[in-house]
């Protein structure tokens, strides 16, 4: 299946979206997670069947201002 | 100094966590500043490299209260969706809520501010609105639940200093119960420390920090500039006059001519 990660195209053999986050290496990370310009909680990512063409991203702390 | 939420901070500096040289260097300032909280942000992370994982080791061993910003968000749906991973990812109820109007002074668009202000309120959020000195913004942005108003001193990374002390004045004078914090535009720990004697409750800066020569000495010198402006509000300083007034006693003074 075809996503955009992070905005860069992936092909992904998964059916959710915690299943992509274990394949990408995001595994016991602490991110927050995206699709489609909509939030998805960690409690949900199990359930959230993802599409193809979807846009996903993943967020992590980071140095801010 | 006010409470932030019902928090009480140990003291009124807010220090950022960009554009330090090393990680090394961002803890040591943190250190010598003593700083009461800490600005983080989100942004995308690598599976490869997890690069913000080391970063959320560093700053939870650095035991300072998290608020996080939504940085770089141009619209209301932005701020509000980066606002819940912050929430999620921070666990905070905490957001230094920033919608960017204009890119070359990197000006708060208030009417976006004001409508994800009230979304975030009514979410359970505690909003720390970055905004400017205008009260009718203020004033909207308290009706819309913000206990907290942040107006910039100048722009982002500009080290300007307070651009407008008559605006921040009447700002001060006319929400008086209302924790303010000078987000944004300070350059040198005498801008800080005259923040302060405003009567402001908190200073947020980043860059003068950071990009100093030795950001770590420079923490210190916001540190002590920040608590020597918090002490001389305190003592209720004099009111300014035009004209002299000799300090020295004349009564008293030999006939010498």
């Amino acid at each position: 299946m075809k996503l955009l990660l992070n905005g860069a195209p992936i092909n992904a053999q998964v059916t959710t979206l915690a299943d992509l986050l274990v394949a990408e290496g995001f595994g016991g990370a602490k991110v927050a997670t995206a699709v489609n310009g909509t939030f998805v909680p960690a409690p949900e990512r199990a359930d959230y069947a993802l599409s193809a063409g979807d846009a996903v991203e993943v967020l992590a702390p980071m140095q801010g201002g | 100094m006010r409470d932030f939420y019902g928090t009480a901070l140990a003291n009124g500096l807010m220090l950022g966590t960009a554009l330090y040289p090393s990680p090394a260097i961002l803890k040591d300032a943190f250190e010598r500043s003593g700083a009461s909280v800490a600005t983080v942000s989100l942004r995308r992370e690598s599976g490869q490299d997890r690069a913000g994982q080391d970063f959320w080791q560093l700053i939870r061993a650095l035991d300072v209260h998290l608020l996080p910003n939504t940085a770089g968000c141009h619209s209301v749906k932005e701020a509000v969706t980066t606002a819940h991973m912050a929430r999620e990812v921070f666990d905070t109820k905490w957001i230094k809520l920033e919608v960017i109007g204009e890119e070359d002074l990197l000006q708060p668009d208030v009417f976006g501010l004001v409508e994800a202000a009230r979304i975030l309120t009514e979410d359970g959020f505690q909003v720390f609105p970055y905004t400017t000195e205008d009260l009718v913004v203020a004033e909207r942005l308290l009706h819309a639940g913000c206990e907290v108003l942040m107006p910039w001193g100048a722009p982002i990374g500009s080290g300007l200093g307070l651009n407008n002390i008559f605006g921040l004045r009447a700002m001060r004078a006319h929400f008086p119960d209302v924790p303010l914090v000078i987000d944004a535009g300070l350059g040198l720990p005498s801008q800080a420390a005259a923040a302060m004697e405003l009567g402001f409750d908190a200073v947020l800066l980043n860059t003068a920090v950071a990009k100093a020569g030795d950001p770590a000495a420079m923490a210190a010198a916001f540190a002590t500039a920040v608590n020597a402006g918090q002490l001389a509000q305190a003592a209720d300083p004099m009111e300014p006059r035009d004209m002299a007034a000799p300090s020295t006693p004349v009564i008293g003074k030999a006939f010498l001519i």
